[in-house]
């Protein structure tokens, strides 16, 4: 349905940018020269060379290889979140505006009371608790992001409803479930899908936030944010180690915002305007 | 009017209600009571049903809510289980100290993202517009821990204007702190002003193609006044909701900021109690947050009613209502 030429520069720039870095995680194990954690003491924290491109980190770790393996688990668990949050927050969204009324007030209570709780605090507290395995993370993740995306999709509905073939189709007698599959959610796609792009984003944003601090992954697997926090004190010594996955995550959500701007714009969604819920 | 703001007053003590009790029964529900955490993994069960007893946690878990939540109301939040000093005189503590950066940065960080999206509107689509956008896009992209690391490499080590931390930790007086609180608001800045920026200058833009902006125009008014006096004080609106969630935002951004920093607030406190699992305190953190969220909505919400007189009729025909819902 999107047609590559009609696209501006910057979305095109955008894709280019994410296609690589996810390109680049997936293939990592059969590019890598090294093995991202075999440590090698007397060869730590040395330059740029012929052997170790970008250096070698305090453990004598190869830089290079862990900047190309370090995106493949916050990658995979920001898709996974990603993907489950819009797809929970438009159910709830919906339903909340088809119902309406006690529901909808209910509902909506309830998502800016979810809202209030700051969401690092939450996400610290579930993995302290039942550890950083990956589905704990993607299930605590999702559950932080459903009502920001749930109240956005809720607005996105309301204009929807009060459509002709939406009174048709409850003219019918059809049930709620039908319509909003059938009537409410390709009127809103547009809205969705900019949404995916743009929690994609911070969902990246959020999963190395927890790996800086030490909740995401277990050392020594290879992470950005990680890696950022164990290179950082060796910052003028051998700063490749640090600027490396900075490059690479910054990269990565440029170009997801870019894309996201980009899609917005194309179907006609104010992201500026919307973006604000993270 | 009065209704209006009851109304809405309402809604923001259902929210913090509502919030205080996830947060209360989210603790509940975690595995291993605070007996069992206290003691550690070798008591002995009789040990821990003992100071279940004393702590009361026998008891029934709604009246242990209801008095949890009377106590919460008066500003009582228990002891902390690790230091067992009271846990709203930590928190306070914290939160002034938290205070001492989030306000500077907020201030600093409203005007100048106004100011820059009101400019960069008005040259849309120049070279100005394009470099102030693209600033903003990275800013919004780039984590506030590598805003943080940056600053460090720059202004505390190649150019050591500032420390890099603080060191004393929650006893710092005064004169260290402020000298450190520089760089973690300059971050917190950097990190807010994107989002602000973007609204505000999609707004303007907006703003400028009205048909009261043409109007001006064709009376003969400045372009600098149009701007100024007829567009942004319009364009404020919409953003306003933006700058509450982003004011609200600030307080989990402290998060990564205070931990890079070493910085003695309400976002260190949160880390260090998550380690030592004191719940307490993270109930306290949580509930003061939500209160921090209610209130910045609430204010949002109030200053728009004060400045738009179109949102103060209560029954609004439904299109009008819809279209408000959308932008949000």
């Amino acid at each position: 349905m999107t047609r590559l030429r009609e696209l501006s520069t910057g979305t095109r720039v955008g894709l280019v940018m994410v296609g690589l870095t996810v390109l680049l995680a997936v293939i990592a194990p059969w590019i890598s020269p090294y093995d991202p954690i075999s440590t090698n003491a007397d060869n730590a924290l040395v330059g740029a060379s012929r052997s170790h491109w970008l250096g070698t980190d305090q453990y004598g770790r190869d830089v290079l290889s862990r900047t190309l393996e370090g995106g493949r688990f916050a990658l995979l668990v920001s898709l996974l979140a990603t993907t489950l949050a819009v797809l929970v927050g438009t159910l709830v969204g919906t339903l909340a505006a088809y119902h309406g009324r006690w529901v909808d007030a209910g509902i909506t209570r309830v998502l800016d009371a979810v809202l209030a709780v700051p969401a690092v605090l939450a996400l610290l507290l579930i993995v302290s608790v039942f550890g950083n395995n990956l589905w704990v993370l993607v299930l605590a993740i999702s559950v932080v992001y459903i009502p920001a995306v749930a109240r956005v999709v809720r607005g996105a509905t309301f204009p929807v409803l009060s459509t002709d073939f939406v009174t048709a189709a409850r003219a019918r007698g059809e049930r709620s479930l039908a319509i909003i599959r059938r009537e409410v959610l390709p009127n809103i796609l547009d809205t969705v899908l900019v949404e995916f792009a743009m929690r994609a984003s911070w969902v990246v944003l959020l999963v190395s936030t927890l790996s800086f601090l030490g909740f995401g992954v277990n050392p020594p697997t290879p992470d950005w944010g990680l890696m950022i926090q164990e290179n950082r004190t060796a910052l003028t010594v051998a700063p490749a180690g640090t600027l490396a996955p900075i490059v690479t995550l910054s990269v990565l959500v440029v170009g997801l915002n870019l894309a996201a701007d980009g899609l917005g714009k194309y179907l006609g969604v104010d992201r500026a305007r919307r973006g604000v819920l993270r | 009017m009065v209704r209006l703001i009851g109304i809405r007053l309402g809604t923001g003590l259902i929210t913090l209600f509502l919030a205080a009790f996830f947060v209360f029964f989210a603790v509940q529900a975690l595995p291993g009571d605070v007996a069992e955490q206290l003691l550690g993994q070798n008591a002995t069960p009789e040990a821990v049903e003992t100071l279940r007893e004393q702590l009361g946690l026998d008891s029934n878990v709604w009246a242990r809510f209801v008095e949890w939540l009377g106590n919460a109301v008066t500003g009582d939040f228990g002891d902390s289980l690790v230091t067992g000093e009271p846990v709203s005189s930590t928190i306070w503590a914290s939160f002034a100290r938290t205070l001492l950066i989030a306000i500077p940065a907020m201030v600093v960080g409203i005007a100048l993202a106004l100011l820059l999206g009101v400019w960069a509107a008005a040259r849309r689509g120049s070279r100005t517009d394009s470099t102030v956008s693209v600033l903003a896009l990275v800013a919004m992209s780039i984590p506030e821990f590598v805003v943080a690391t940056v600053l460090v490499l720059l202004l505390a080590i190649l150019v050591p204007v500032f420390p890099a931390t603080v060191l004393s930790g929650p006893d710092a007086s005064l004169g260290e702190l402020l000298p450190a609180a520089v760089l973690p608001a300059l971050t917190l800045v950097i990190s807010m002003t994107a989002y602000i920026l973007r609204a505000m200058r999609s707004s303007t833009i907006d703003g400028l193609a009205t048909e009261y902006a043409t109007t001006a125009a064709l009376k003969g008014v400045p372009r600098r006044a149009v701007l100024w006096r007829h567009v942004a004080p319009t364009a404020v609106l919409p953003v306003l909701p933006v700058i509450s969630i982003n004011v609200a935002w600030l307080l989990g951004g402290v998060v990564v900021v205070e931990s890079v920093f070493n910085y003695p607030g309400l976002g260190k406190l949160m880390i260090d109690s998550v380690s030592t699992r004191d719940l307490p305190v993270l109930q306290a953190i949580a509930v003061l947050s939500a209160l921090v969220y209610v209130t910045a909505n609430l204010v949002a919400d109030l200053l728009a009613l004060a400045a738009d007189p179109r949102q103060r009729t209560l029954h609004q025909p439904r299109g009008r209502r819809r279209t408000a819902e959308v932008v949000r």
